[in-house]
């Protein structure tokens, strides 16, 4: 790479699979971008990955990719923007197949690579790395993965930047990897672009918290901020964030000029903040960042300046993300009014689990809300209102029978015409019943993980 | 004078697992030694009590005044597992900020808080 530019410019499009649709069309065409990353990723994710390309081999990743690469692959050819994703879920390859006859049908043959990244899928590995004695143990609880090994249905090592950066280097326009980290897919194209070298642990770290900052869309940018939220302008044509990076480390974080939402020190502590774990010891395959190094200050309207981030050397593990099947779960709604609506929600409740206790249901877990009184804060919400206008009665099941489950969905409507007064909110038919499909944290050594890049020209 | 901490603070949940993390952030810097000083992992366990069955750790970042939370065994086991409404810990934020804490007035109007 003879080119090295000043600054970079990548926009996030994506927080989350099903995070808004238009977002990285209006991040390609709304402003000046040189990079597009894209989060598809939640931890549950991979299994219902995992199971769609059991019933169909060309599929297991995020569809929503494709038809977005159909719309904005010509604004990315004619611009130069690439794109990193890891919307190629448990399979990278079919999504780059999908994007490769999009590109085609677009008339965009030879005119761009896409580059996958793959290796991170240990699932077929799995009996053998438990047989030499990788244990996977379950990073919360101490269990060895064997105590669930039948019922595993996905497992992935999160990969870092590098093999993202190979794909770039290679001259990839599109690099869709499988379980990729957030955080990856915006260091990457800031090590291809600097040059930044393996140990250059303080560079590696600020662009990691970059990744970080934009990893969850417009929660950067004035989205789900407590901050003097009423006074945020226009979420509704909320902008989600941009980072312009430059060799030493130091970024500006951003959006589009004529969107709404607002980028402050403020908005972006709270992101900062989000999902953090010892602020000083924020792990990534890549490196190991020093939160309490990262200094913040405005730097003109809807600019943030980052700069001072300090990192330290990678560890020698990487995180493995195992889904395995948990049993099933149900939740059963019913909204009671004014009079005495919390008094006639909490009677409900009780003839309804004498019922279930009648009926001999057994649950590994029930649990009783009332929505409008305690459900999200609890015993600290304090007395619930005696002359609330209405509360609704949440209820709860899981357990490992099916039959358990849905003969409890089976109770909820008979509740209106049995139980308490001026009781509605049914409209939606029965509970549905839902497998559990439970997350396992563990770590593997790097030495057992090899990523393997692949760049063709469509 | 008893204040509480939505008036000195902002803040953001989110969750790992069954572990909740809250980041409470000073509303101006003036205000995180205060914070830093009565807002202890103690006092936080006690302020959860009922919501939180675990262990709370409290980690300093005096860079962004912020002090973060970890407050274990919260979330009915977790992600999928658990039934709860707020299964990611979404709004364990300004379940904290419900919190008061005891300022004296000399502090409070060096401060400029006002109750």
């Amino acid at each position: 790479m003879s080119r090295r530019r000043e600054t970079i410019r990548i926009a996030c499009g994506q927080g989350f699979w099903g995070d808004m649709l238009d977002a990285p069309v209006r991040q390609v065409r709304e402003g000046p971008v040189d990079y597009l990353m894209l989060d598809y990723l939640a931890e549950v994710t991979m299994s219902i990955m995992q199971k769609q390309r059991a019933r169909d081999a060309s599929a297991g990743y995020a569809r929503d990719f494709v038809p977005l690469m159909r719309e904005i692959l010509p604004d990315c050819v004619g611009r130069d923007i690439r794109v990193t994703a890891n919307a190629g879920g448990v399979n990278p390859a079919g999504c780059a197949e999908a994007v490769r006859d999009v590109a085609r049908e677009l008339g965009l043959s030879g005119k761009l690579k896409i580059g996958t990244v793959t290796g991170d899928d240990i699932m077929g590995r799995l009996d053998e790395l438990l047989g030499r004695g990788v244990e996977l143990r379950n990073m919360d609880t101490g269990a060895p993965l064997s105590d669930v090994r039948e019922r595993v249905q996905s497992a992935n090592a999160y990969l870092g930047a590098w093999p993202i950066v190979e794909a770039l280097h290679r001259g990839a326009r599109v690099v869709i990897t499988g379980r990729a980290t957030d955080t990856g897919l915006t260091l990457g194209p800031m090590i291809h672009e600097f040059g930044w070298g393996e140990t250059d642990w303080d560079r590696l770290a600020a662009g990691t918290v970059a990744g970080h900052i934009i990893e969850c869309g417009a929660q950067a940018t004035g989205g789900n901020c407590q901050y003097d939220w009423q006074h945020i302008p226009d979420l509704a044509n909320v902008g989600f964030p941009i980072v312009e990076a430059s060799p030493d480390g130091t970024f500006v974080v951003t959006k589009h000029e004529g969107t709404g939402g607002r980028v402050n020190v403020q908005s972006v502590k709270e992101q900062l903040v989000y999902e953090m774990g010892d602020p000083r010891a924020y792990i990534t395959p890549d490196c190991v960042a020093d939160f309490t190094s990262i200094r913040l200050e405005e730097a003109g309207r809807d600019r943030v300046r980052v700069h001072g981030v300090k990192g330290t050397p990678a560890t020698e593990f990487l995180k493995v993300s195992v889904s395995y099947s948990a049993g099933f779960k149900a939740v059963g709604t019913l909204v009671y009014a004014w009079p005495d609506a919390y008094a006639k929600a909490r009677a409900a409740d009780q003839i309804l689990r004498a019922r279930l206790e009648r009926l001999g249901l057994k649950f590994d877990q029930i649990l009783t809300e009332f929505v409008g009184a305690n459900a999200t804060h609890g015993p600290l919400a304090g007395e619930p209102d005696a002359d609330a206008p209405e509360v609704q009665l949440r209820v709860g099941v899981r357990g490992e029978d099916r039959k358990a489950i849905e003969r409890f969905t089976k109770e909820i409507a008979p509740l209106i015409l049995t139980g308490p007064p001026a009781v509605t909110g049914f409209a939606g038919g029965r509970p549905k019943v839902e497998e559990v499909v439970a997350y396992w944290p563990a770590l593997i050594p790097k030495t057992e993980i090899q990523a393997r890049v692949e760049v063709t020209e469509v | 004078m008893r204040i509480k901490l939505l008036k000195l603070a902002h803040a953001r949940s989110g969750d790992k697992g069954d572990t909740a993390n809250v980041g409470l952030i000073a509303l101006r810097e003036e205000f995180y030694a205060l914070l830093a000083r009565e807002v202890t992992a103690e006092r936080v366990k006690e302020h959860f009590r009922g919501l939180v069955k675990g262990g709370v750790e409290r980690f300093e970042l005096p860079n962004l005044g912020a002090l973060n939370f970890l407050l274990h065994e919260s979330l009915g086991g977790g992600g999928t597992l658990s039934l709860m409404t707020d299964a990611q810990g979404k709004t364990f934020s300004t379940a904290l900020l419900r919190m008061e804490i005891d300022v004296p007035d000399a502090e409070a109007r060096t401060l400029g808080i006002k109750g």
